[in-house]
């Protein structure tokens, strides 16, 4: 077996044909850094035990351009977009899956960029990736590298988090500042050409989560407003309940340097992608104390109290402003960014 | 935000919206047009609406050159779209909108043709400078805001001798259009109720306020330029509302902070050199105005997109029950459309009125909606 050129060499069609280039690939890219006792056992799938309680399993595939950004890269968004699919049905993330359709000419150097940096995810949230899967396909049919990933993870028993939960009276909760992902992306455009000091907020919040629901087992939804940001993600949830929600602007966090971006390009903050920020959604009486456990958290500190669940059969979102009138947050309409996750 | 918070500030907002309605006579109505979809969208974005008395309304003005684009100027930048030889770009607000039989620019991208969004019309420069083997053809719109830009990128392509550049002109004139607005059957008829103009900002800028001295002259109605920050709006309407108490009558202008009279003078002289108003041009709802658009100049022909490719006028399909014409003539209101919000939503936008933040009933639609929440639930139930 020879050595993989890492520092000059690129993935070319026979990286994807199942010879003996592809089980070097492999074993020297990814199995070398993914290392764990599941895909040491080297079969097609990997074979494990899981904790009692439910068991939850969620897929996202990820496509962002550009694949390096201030605050991540595909890597370690792609871990962290999934690890929070998982945990927002309230479950502990166990394992990850990892499948990457590379583009034949990409530069091995960026591709072990993104694995390490995928590994380092992966260890640093305790969730191993145990089973994988490459393609190469022909230069031009995609860009550089897209990666699905799937998570499963186990529900203990106690906890019924789901979208259709959210009821008049409760409380509505974001876990820090929105819309610093999408605006990261956004800097980086070429066709806009503005520098910023944003970074992404890619982070996996499954520990964030453990600790909201260890205080508050009583909790209703919690989802990541990632595309469409937090005006989609809050339609979802009254669309699922059947409620209405009303939003107080002031409360909303956004960063300064968020707001005078959204400003400059006509952008609503409201509608940004977010990578490593949640909603929850809670009985009234415990939302103090849900508050309270969340600022304590590192992925929390930022954390507010935006608005709260009301009776409204049309399933309206609404917004007092700053200014003091009162509008509606409705759905995304058409793209506000392509390829942003 | 500085220079923004301020201008958005909930106490003054208060103390303004006190005094309107202080100082609204209960016995009249004042009817204002905010002539810029600018306006629109932030009145709604804001909320501006419900700061205000019942006897305060506000009337959606054709201020958005999406809108106002006829059906036939956006096919023929479609069928542009669809030469194989050809990139053509614009701003993303075009992308979406529908032309004839439900084409649109998004639609015909999907087919395989090279339609690119742009935030700034330099970067179809940069576009043809990196395609010397396509023709890149930017579409442009808009009002006197957008004409520098493209007044700009005409004579940079000049001075760097691209063959591969040109620009398909569809530039139009706000006064022009608020002359046609007072002058329709509607208006004779006196079925447009409409008391006095917000006039645009942006816009004024470039041309000043001189050019709306004749709406208070030959019109009698008084125009305030404003601002687009909710704040700016607000002290414009009061100011409107004064002027109507007290029998003034005159162009006001609120936007001191950059309008003057004269304008920009350079920016005037740079689309003097490169552009020249048409005899007539269609506008969407309006109809066929004089003097209302701009063509490129003979000495810039060369880059005209219209005659290199030997453009033929195409006479748009609009969809039949579409109000969107009555909406931009201010005589109807988005909900009083019998199609507005069932089917033609911001995501299946059957009108142009639909497709652009600015339009009036995207803007209602997706901030207003509650408030005609009933005539939109009337049709619902509906089969």
């Amino acid at each position: 077996m020879s050595r993989l050129n890492i520092a000059n060499g690129r993935i070319e069609m026979v990286h994807g044909s199942g010879g003996r280039a592809m089980v070097e690939l492999i074993e020297q890219l990814f199995a070398s850094a993914f290392a764990n006792e599941w895909l040491a056992q080297g079969n097609d799938g990997a074979r494990f035990n899981l904790p009692p309680g439910r068991v939850v399993m969620a897929t996202d595939s990820h496509v962002v351009s550009p694949l390096f950004f201030p605050g991540g890269d595909i890597g370690a968004l792609a871990v962290h977009g999934t690890i929070n699919d998982v945990a927002m049905s309230g479950a502990t993330p166990c394992f990850l899956s990892a499948g990457f359709i590379l583009e034949e000419g990409f530069a091995l150097a960026d591709l072990k960029r993104i694995v390490d940096s995928m590994a380092a995810a992966s260890r640093q949230a305790g969730v191993p990736i145990v089973t994988g899967d490459t393609k190469v396909v022909e230069r031009g049919k995609a860009d550089g590298v897209f990666i699905n990933t799937t998570g499963v993870g186990v529900v203990p028993d106690g906890i019924e988090l789901s979208g259709d939960r959210a009821r008049p009276g409760d409380m509505i909760l974001v876990s820090g500042p929105i819309g610093d992902h999408g605006v990261c992306i956004l800097s980086l455009r070429e066709s806009l050409g503005f520098e910023s000091e944003i970074r992404s907020d890619s982070q996996a919040l499954h520990g964030l989560v453990a600790a909201m629901l260890e205080a508050v087992p009583q909790l209703r939804c919690l989802r990541d407003p990632t595309r469409g940001g937090l005006a989609n993600t809050l339609n979802e949830l009254a669309q699922q309940s059947a409620v209405g929600m009303q939003l107080d602007e002031r409360a909303i966090p956004i960063r300064e340097q968020v707001r005078a971006a959204c400003e400059l390009l006509g952008l609503d903050p409201l509608y940004v992608a977010n990578e490593g920020k949640l909603i929850a959604i809670c009985p009234a009486q415990h939302a103090d104390r849900l508050l309270q456990v969340m600022q304590a958290h590192p992925q929390g500190e930022q954390a507010a109290i935006i608005g709260r669940v009301v009776e409204d059969p049309h399933r309206f979102v609404q917004m007092q402003t700053l200014f003091g009138g009162n509008r509606m947050v409705d759905w995304l309409n058409g793209e506000q960014l392509p390829r942003i996750c | 935000m500085k220079y923004v918070d301020e201008f958005r500030d909930g106490d003054k907002a208060r103390a303004l919206a006190a005094l309107i309605h202080t100082e609204a006579d209960p016995a009249r109505r004042y009817h204002l047009m905010e002539f810029c979809g600018g306006h629109t969208h932030a009145i709604f974005r804001y909320g501006i609406p419900d700061l205000l008395p019942d006897n305060v309304r506000l009337i959606h003005g054709p201020g958005c050159p999406v809108c106002v684009l006829p059906i036939g100027r956006l096919d023929m930048a479609i069928g542009l779209a669809r030469r194989p030889d050809v990139i053509l770009c614009t701003y993303g607000d075009m992308l979406r909108v529908p032309g004839s039989g439900r084409d649109s620019l998004m639609k015909v991208r999907a087919e395989g043709t090279d339609v690119r969004m742009l935030y700034s019309p330099a970067d179809a420069i940069t576009l043809a400078q990196r395609h010397p083997d396509r023709q890149v053809v930017f579409f442009a719109i808009g009002f006197e805001t957008t004409t520098p830009p493209t007044a700009l990128v005409l004579e940079q392509a000049r001075a760097l001798g691209l063959d591969n550049f040109s620009v398909f002109c569809n530039h139009v004139l706000t006064p022009a259009a608020m002359h046609a607005i007072l002058n329709t059957g509607e208006a004779a008829r006196g079925e447009l109720r409409l008391d006095g103009f917000i006039g645009p900002a942006h816009v004024s800028t470039v041309i000043g306020s001189a050019p709306y001295e004749p709406f208070p002259a030959q019109y009698e109605r008084p125009v305030v330029i404003a601002g687009f920050e909710p704040l700016d709006l607000l002290q414009a309407i009061l100011l409107l509302v004064r002027q109507l108490n007290e029998g003034r009558c005159e162009v006001e202008n609120q936007f001191t902070r950059a309008v003057t009279r004269d304008g920009n003078r350079k920016a005037q002289r740079l689309v003097e050199r490169v552009f020249e108003r048409r005899a007539s041009f269609e506008w969407r709802g309006l109809g066929a105005i004089p003097d209302s658009a701009l063509r490129i100049r003979d000495a810039y022909a060369a880059f005209d997109a219209e005659r290199r490719f030997n453009l033929e006028p195409l006479e748009g399909r609009e969809n039949k029950a579409c109000a969107c014409p009555s909406v931009l003539r201010g005589v109807k209101r988005p909900h009083e459309c019998t199609l507005f919000g069932n089917p033609c939503t911001p995501d299946n936008p059957l009108g142009a009125c639909m497709v652009s933040s600015e339009g009036a009933c995207a803007a209602y639609y997706s901030y207003g909606r509650r408030i005609e929440r009933r005539a939109i639930e009337a049709r619902e139930v509906m089969p």
